[in-house]
């Protein structure tokens, strides 16, 4: 696979494998990423400040006052063509909370009609499914994760809307998110989660990772607000809604 | 030790550095000094390390006072700032240090041609969270609670006695007129033919949304090549992406900015310039210049050279306190004279 080179300025660019989501895609992501990060110490990838893996592409950013875009890309010339693509790193997986609907959820109607399906069926689907975090990004923490059931995707809002609160359950296209901010965003929104998705005390302040697989758990709206007020006071560890794999931190 | 007390924040005022590296892969963007430089020197005139925590003052309207000890500070940019001493206020100049002692009040009045000014405090107090002091408010991190400076906030900086003052007596030279480079890519080919030479030709205004995050210009809409090109399967960004929303008008993204996104991004400002376009005030009109990636990093190097050089202009101020040549305003002398006499 011939990745594109794609021009970020004098401190970046971005290697792009191709321009749709799939696991082939990621998974070229991903081994281009370990190999970097393996080779760190050689000389020729001396002045990388950080890499950045999306869906389908490598952000590298580098110091120009260190080292020099056509450095770096022969270097990485290199890296592709022994790194393979890398297995897919072992996620854990997530079942995680959710209270669907009312001013948690305020488009859970709307997406029932437009996907046309009643509401009880529209939180059986997005809770049932099992989605794979394919990327984190935008705000710190903010998981990227898909398949969508195909029945749930719909476009963006045409309007975003200005708050979107920390916590929401969102979905657009063919991906779903949560917020772990409050921010702008212009995704449908279907229910709220109490787990703390970013904690900058802990040693790996994002809850989830890439790779990861979550789905979730419905809730009414008094465990929520319990769960809610047990997390804000530490009282509970997101943990808990980890069901395989050992803790990373 | 020294404490000064945050009296007003003004209309933005957080603790920042040289930024949060190596956790964009998590979402995390740099945060940091909008200008690095005027931190490097703001910095190096009190005796700090180049990248220690410094105060960024956004919109003007800081006031801090002096409640222990002594504090050395230095205001770089184009500050407009007054001593408040014994209840008789003097001009305070820019681009110096000065030992303010308990009792004094520094004001910043505004901060000029520019969106901001920094304010350096020797041996300034800020520990990192996840390697950076900088403040990202909208995670919570670094700075004082992961907030901007609140009024009745405390912070603690080194005692400053008797150490001698430091000038740069010739500031940076600035340009206001000149353009800003960029570099076309990553997605320039989701754009209509003419749109990149319209985006380098013609004069953007700054809008009013403009902040630590990015800023939106308001000038010729830049067409996307069809209705398809309008979004992209999100991939990261970097602070300088200028992204182009559906309605054409460009946005850029700073020091603050989102890490990825699904706006095509038409260019990047070169990282020479992205301070001085950051720095820009609402109203302002801009106008872009695009170089290839090789100009853009012979930019760096030269950027950089010349901040070392300035960097290296720091000197002592003489013992007598006084420097006519850095206090280029004329009327200034016989306030910063009085300023200057802690002991």
């Amino acid at each position: 696979m011939t990745p594109r080179m794609l021009d970020c300025g004098d401190t970046a660019f971005t290697v792009e494998f191709g321009n749709l989501i799939s696991p082939a895609l990621l998974a070229a992501v991903n081994a281009l990423d370990a190999a970097i990060l393996r080779h760190r110490d050689d000389p020729a990838l001396a002045g990388i400040i950080e890499t950045v893996p999306t869906f389908r592409s490598l952000t590298v950013i580098y110091d120009p006052l260190a080292t020099s875009r056509e450095i770096l890309e022969s270097a990485l010339a290199r890296l592709l063509e022994e790194s393979g693509d890398a297995a897919a790193p072992e996620g854990r997986q997530w079942r995680l909370p959710v209270c669907y609907g009312g001013e948690y959820g305020p488009d859970l109607e709307h997406v029932a009609a437009a996907s046309g399906l009643a509401v009880d069926e529209l939180c059986a689907c997005h809770a049932g499914a099992e989605y794979a975090v394919y990327m984190l990004g935008f705000l710190p923490g903010f998981p990227f994760m898909g398949e969508l059931p195909p029945s749930l995707q719909l476009p963006r809002r045409s309007e975003p809307r200005v708050r979107v609160p920390a916590g929401s359950v969102a979905i657009a296209t063919g991906l779903t998110a949560i917020y772990p901010w409050e921010s702008p965003g212009g995704w449908h929104l279907l229910g709220r989660c109490p787990a703390p998705l970013f904690d900058a005390s802990r040693a790996a302040p994002a809850l989830l990772a890439a790779g990861d697989r979550v789905s979730f758990e419905p809730i009414d709206e008094a465990t929520f607000v319990s769960l809610s007020a047990d997390c804000e006071a530490g009282r509970i560890d997101p943990q808990r809604w980890c069901i395989t794999g050992a803790e990373r931190s | 030790m020294s404490t000064l007390e945050i009296r007003a924040p003004g209309a933005l005022s957080s603790i920042q550095d040289a930024g949060r590296r190596g956790y964009r892969r998590i979402g995390v963007p740099w945060a940091g000094a909008l200008a690095p430089q005027l931190m490097r020197i703001a910095n190096r005139l009190v005796g700090n390390d180049e990248g220690a925590p410094v105060i960024e003052c956004f919109g003007g309207g800081l006031s801090l006072a002096v409640r222990e000890g002594s504090a050395r500070i230095a205001l770089t940019g184009d500050a407009d700032a007054r001593l408040l001493r014994d209840g008789e206020a003097t001009p305070l100049a820019p681009w110096r240090s000065i030992t303010l002692v308990a009792g004094d009040e520094l004001r910043v009045l505004g901060s000029g041609r520019d969106r901001a000014v920094t304010l350096a405090v020797a041996g300034l107090e800020c520990p990192p969270q996840m390697g950076s002091a900088a403040t990202y408010a909208r995670a919570g991190l670094g700075g004082l609670d992961g907030q901007p400076l609140q009024a009745g906030a405390r912070l603690n900086a080194a005692d400053a006695a008797g150490k001698a003052e430091m000038v740069l007596r010739k500031p940076p030279e600035r340009d206001d007129e000149a353009p800003i480079r960029i570099v076309a890519g990553p997605q320039a080919d989701h754009f209509d033919d003419a749109a990149l030479g319209r985006f380098a030709g013609s004069d953007y205004r700054i809008t009013a949304e403009a902040d630590r995050m990015g800023m939106r210009l308001d000038g010729a809409a830049l067409a996307h090549r069809d209705a398809g090109s309008r979004e992209i399967i999100s991939d990261a960004t970097v602070p300088g992406s200028i992204q182009v929303p559906g309605n054409g008008l460009p946005i850029v993204l700073l020091a603050d900015g989102q890490t990825a996104g699904g706006y095509p991004k038409i260019a990047t400002v070169v990282s020479a310039d992205l301070p001085r376009l950051a720095l820009r005030r609402p109203g302002d009109r801009v106008r872009f210049e695009l170089v290839t990636v090789s100009e853009a990093e012979s930019l760096a190097r030269a950027a950089e050279t010349l901040t070392r050089a300035l960097l290296a202009g720091i000197a002592p101020l003489g013992d007598d306190g006084i420097d006519l040549e850095a206090l280029y305003t004329g009327n200034l002398i016989g306030g910063v004279v009085n300023a200057l006499s802690p002991d």
